[in-house]
C-alpha cells in the first residue's frame, strides 16, 4: 500500500461520501454495500484470472448458487412437503449421483471398444430414466403442498450466517465438476463451458420448483444474526432514546443502522478474504501459480502440475464467489432467479478486475468499489440527466425513447471504460507488483 | 398403429423446427469458426453482431414497408437485407480498425482477445439497445404458410396436419445457397484459397506473399454477412430480442466446437447436431408414440425427457461429452 494506491482508495470513499451529502445516505449505503459486494466477487474473480490467467464467464452462475445456500440452510422448513416426497427426492438425487459415478467407474474399468460404448450407453439411458421415475412424482407431491405459499421442501432453518460458508461449498463443488472437464483444454472452453453452466444454474434455479420455488421466488429468508429489523428498531425504547439524543428521525436512523450493520459484516469477510489471498499471493504457492500463469511449459518442465493447480485455483475463486452470492441473498431476504443476468453478474465483475488492475487484490477491490458505485449510481442519476439533456426538446416519441434508454448508456460506457481501459492502461488502476 | 400420421407429426414438430433452426445455428457458427480459423480467438461478440445487423435490417424493413415496398410473399425482410449486410460490415470493419487491429500487431494471447471482445460486446449490446430497445419486435411479412395444416389434410386426408412457415422454407434455401457461395469462395477463388492457407499456417501464409490485412479485413466482411443472414432468419422465424441474441452465443459456440473449432464444414454439422438434440429431447413424444406404437402401448404421459426451458443444458451436455471425449471436435478443427 502505498500512497497512490491509498489516495485512489479515499478517492472512491469521497465519491460515497458524496452520494451521501448531495443524495441520501441511505442510498450511499445501498451502493456502498452493494459494491462491497461486487469488490468480494471481484476478488475471486482476480483468484482466477489474476493468479492463474482462467477465464471464467460463469460467475453468475456462482454467485446464484451462493443465493441457493440461504435457502436451502435458512428458509424455515415445510415439514408436510419432506414428508410428501423429501425422502423420494433425495433418493433419487442419489441414484442418479450413483448412476454417473458407476458410468465413470466402467469407463475407467472396462477396455476401449464397441463393448464399453454400448454398456455406458445403457446405463446412462436406463440410469436416466430410473431417476426420472423416481424423481418426478416426489417432486410433484412437493410443488403440490400449498403452492402458493410453500410448495418446496424449504431450508434447515439455520441461521443465515451459516449459509455464507455453505454457499461457498456449492460453488466449489460445481466450480470441480467443470474445471475437471475443461481445464487443461484450451483457454477459451473454459470460458464457453462456465458460460453455460452459469445459464444451466439459472435455469435450473427457475425450473425447479421443489427447490426454491422457482419463478416464484423465496421471499422473507431470515436475516443474518447482528441485524435487527427495521420494525422492531423503531418500536426499541432505547434505540428511539439515542435517536431522540442525536436528533435524527427514527424511521431514517433505522435504515441506516441495518445498512451500516450489513456494511461491517460485508467489510469483516473481505479483510479476512484479503488477508488470506495476500497470504497465498506471498507464499511460495502464490510464486508457483504466477510462475504458471506466465509459463505454462517452463513450470511444467520443473515439476509442477499445471492442470491440478488450476484446477484448485478455480474451485477456490468460485468458492469466494458462492461465498458473496450468499452475503447477497441473506442482504436481500429473497432469492429471485429472474434477476441474475450475465452481463450485472458475470461481464460487470470482470469489468471492476481489469479496471481495478488484474493480479493485485487491492486492484481488485479498489475496481469492485468504484465500477460498483458507477454502475449503480448511473441507475439512480442516468434518468435525471437524461431528462435534463432532453428537457428543450418537445415531448415526442424521441424523447421518451431517449428518456427510456439511459439505463442502456451503462452497457454502452462500461464496454467503452473496458476498451480503453485494456488498451492503454490494461495493466488497472492498481498495477501488479 | 398409424406410421404415416405418426410420421406427420414428427415432421411437423420435429423435422422441420429442428432443419430451420439447425441452418441458423449453422450460419452463425459459421461466423465463429472462421473468426477463430484466421483470427484465432473466440468471438464473444458474435451474438450481439447478429443483433447489430438484424436491427438494421429491421429498420430498413419498416422504411421499405412504410414506403409501401413488399417482395410480394416473402418476407421484405429480404429486401432490406444488403443493407443489414453492409452496415454489420461496416461495423465489424471498423471494430477491427480502431480495437482489434493494436493487440493482432501486439501478437497478444488468445484469452486476452477473448476479453477485448468482451468489452466490444458490451458496447454492440449497448448500441442495439439504445437504438430499437429491449422488446420483443416481430418484423415477419408476406405469406405466412407454404402449406398450412389444413391444407395439408385436405389434400391428403390424414388425420395429422403438416405446416411448413414461409420463415422455415425461406431459412433453409438461404442456408443452402450461402453455404454454396461459402465454399465455392474458400475452394475455388484466389481470396478464398489464401484465407485457408493463412489459417493452416500463418507464417507459411506470409512467407508465400499473402496480405494478413486483406485476409484479416475479408474474414470480417464474411463473418458479418454470416451474422447478420443467420441473425435476419432467426429473427424471422422466431422473434428479435436483443437479450435472446446474446443468450444464441452458447448454443452457436457449442456448435462450433462440437464440429471442431476453424472448421467451416464441422460448423455446419455441428449446428445441426445442436439443433435436433434440443428439439428431440425437449419435444414431447405423446403424440408420435401414440400413433408409432401398438394402441395398448401408447404412453400416457408426455413422454418429454427434459422441459423446454432446460434447451441450453442440451447444446451444454454435448459440448462437455465432445470436450471430454474428442476435445478437436468432430471434424479436427484446432485444439
Amino acid at each position: 500500500m502505498n500512497m497512490r494506491n491509498l489516495m485512489l482508495f479515499a478517492g472512491v470513499a469521497i465519491l460515497f461520501v458524496l452520494t451521501g451529502i448531495l443524495q441520501s445516505w441511505n442510498l450511499s449505503l445501498s451502493i456502498l454495500n452493494m459494491a462491497l459486494l461486487s469488490a468480494i466477487m471481484a476478488l475471486g474473480v482476480n483468484i482466477q484470472w489474476g493468479y492463474a490467467g482462467l477465464f471464467n464467464t460463469g460467475v453468475m452462475g456462482f454467485t446464484a448458487l451462493g443465493g441457493l445456500a440461504v435457502v436451502l440452510v435458512a428458509a424455515q422448513p415445510v415439514p408436510e412437503a419432506w414428508r410428501a416426497g423429501g425422502p423420494g427426492v433425495l433418493l433419487a438425487l442419489l441414484v442418479g449421483a450413483g448412476v454417473l459415478a458407476a458410468a465413470i467407474a466402467l469407463h475407467k474399468r472396462m477396455p476401449r471398444g464397441r463393448m464399453r460404448t454400448i454398456t455406458l450407453l445403457v446405463v446412462l439411458t436406463g440410469g436416466f430414466f430410473l431417476f426420472r421415475a423416481l424423481f418426478d412424482p416426489n417432486a410433484e407431491a412437493i410443488e403440490a403442498v400449498n403452492p402458493a405459499t410453500s410448495g418446496y421442501m424449504g431450508g434447515l432453518g439455520l441461521p443465515s450466517l451459516w449459509a455464507w460458508p455453505v454457499g461457498g461449498v456449492l460453488a466449489a463443488a460445481a466450480a470441480w465438476g467443470i474445471g475437471k472437464t475443461a481445464l487443461g483444454l484450451r483457454s477459451d472452453y473454459l470460458a464457453i463451458a462456465t458460460l453455460g453452466i452459469a445459464e444451466i444454474i439459472i435455469s435450473v434455479l427457475k425450473n425447479e420448483d421443489w427447490l426454491a420455488r422457482g419463478v416464484k421466488n423465496v421471499i422473507s429468508l431470515p436475516r443474518p444474526w447482528p441485524v435487527p429489523y427495521e420494525v422492531d428498531l423503531q418500536q426499541d425504547p432505547r434505540f428511539l432514546q439515542v435517536a431522540a439524543e442525536w436528533g435524527f428521525d427514527p424511521v431514517t436512523g433505522s435504515s441506516i443502522l441495518v445498512k451500516l450493520l450489513y456494511g461491517g459484516l460485508f467489510v469483516a469477510v473481505l479483510l479476512a478474504l484479503i488477508w488470506l489471498s495476500e497470504r497465498a499471493l506471498n507464499a511460495p504457492w502464490g510464486r508457483m501459480m504466477r510462475a504458471i500463469r506466465d509459463n505454462e511449459v517452463a513450470a511444467s518442465a520443473m515439476g509442477k502440475d499445471v492442470t491440478g493447480r488450476h484446477l484448485q485455483v478455480f474451485v477456490i475463486g468460485s468458492a469466494v464467489i458462492g461465498i458473496a452470492g450468499a452475503m447477497m441473498t441473506s442482504m436481500d431476504t429473497q432469492l429471485i432467479p429472474g434477476t441474475y443476468n450475465p452481463l450485472r453478474f458475470t461481464f460487470l465483475v470482470w469489468v471492476m478486475v481489469i479496471v481495478g488492475g488484474s493480479g493485485n487484490n487491492w486492484g481488485a477491490v479498489l475496481g469492485g468499489l468504484l465500477v460498483g458505485w458507477l454502475w449503480l449510481i448511473v441507475e439512480s442519476l442516468g434518468p435525471i440527466v437524461m431528462s435534463g439533456v432532453t428537457a428543450s426538446m418537445a415531448d415526442g416519441p424521441l424523447k421518451a425513447h431517449l428518456v427510456d434508454s439511459a439505463q442502456h448508456m451503462r452497457l454502452l460506457t462500461l464496454g467503452i471504460v473496458l476498451l480503453l481501459v485494456l488498451r492503454f492502461s490494461p495493466r488497472g488502476l492498481i498495477p501488479e507488483k | 398403429m398409424d406410421l404415416v400420421n405418426a410420421l406427420v407429426v414428427f415432421a411437423n414438430f420435429v423435422l422441420i423446427p429442428a432443419t430451420a433452426y439447425g441452418a441458423q445455428l449453422a450460419l452463425g457458427a459459421l461466423g465463429v469458426t472462421l473468426i477463430y480459423g484466421i483470427l484465432r480467438f473466440s468471438n464473444f461478440a458474435h451474438g450481439d453482431t447478429m443483433a447489430f445487423g438484424t436491427m438494421v435490417t429491421i429498420l430498413c424493413t419498416w422504411g421499405l414497408q412504410a414506403l409501401g415496398v413488399s417482395f410480394g410473399p416473402l418476407p421484405t425482410a429480404l429486401l432490406a437485407l444488403p443493407i443489414g449486410i453492409a452496415a454489420t460490415a461496416a461495423l465489424v470493419l471498423g471494430t477491427d480498425r480502431i480495437v482489434y487491429r493494436f493487440y493482432r500487431r501486439q501478437k497478444a494471447q488468445p484469452t486476452i482477445l477473448v476479453i477485448v471482445s468482451l468489452g466490444v460486446m458490451f458496447v454492440m449490446n449497448g448500441i442495439v439497445r439504445l437504438i430499437i430497445g429491449v422488446n420483443d419486435q416481430n418484423f415477419s411479412d408476406g405469406e405466412r404458410f407454404v402449406i398450412t395444416a389444413r391444407e395439408f389434410k385436405a389434400a391428403t386426408g390424414l388425420a395429422e396436419g403438416l405446416a411448413i412457415k414461409t420463415t422455415q422454407a425461406v431459412t433453409v434455401v438461404a442456408a443452402i445457397v450461402v453455404v454454396a457461395a461459402l465454399f465455392w469462395f474458400l475452394q475455388r477463388t484466389r481470396t478464398g484459397k489464401s484465407m485457408r492457407a493463412f489459417s493452416d499456417n500463418e507464417d507459411l501464409a506470409l512467407l508465400s506473399g499473402i496480405n494478413p490485412d486483406r485476409v484479416v479485413q475479408i474474414t470480417w466482411i464474411l463473418a458479418a454477412a454470416l451474422a447478420a443472414i443467420a441473425g435476419v432468419l432467426y429473427g424471422l422465424d422466431k422473434s428479435f430480442k436483443p437479450f435472446t441474441y446474446f443468450q444464441l452465443l452458447l448454443p452457436i459456440f457449442a456448435a462450433a466446437i462440437v464440429g471442431g473449432l476453424g472448421s467451416p464444414l464441422g460448423a455446419i454439422a455441428g449446428g445441426f447436431i445442436i439443433a435436433f438434440s434440443e428439439v428431440f429431447v425437449t419435444y414431447a413424444w405423446k403424440k408420435v408414440l401414440g400413433y408409432a406404437l401398438p394402441d395398448a402401448w401408447a404412453p400416457d404421459t408426455l413422454v418429454q425427457l427434459l422441459s423446454t426451458d432446460y434447451k441450453f443444458a442440451v447444446s451444454f451436455t454435448i459440448l462437455i461429452v465432445v470436450l471430454l471425449f474428442m476435445p478437436t471436435g468432430l471434424f479436427r478443427g484446432k485444439s
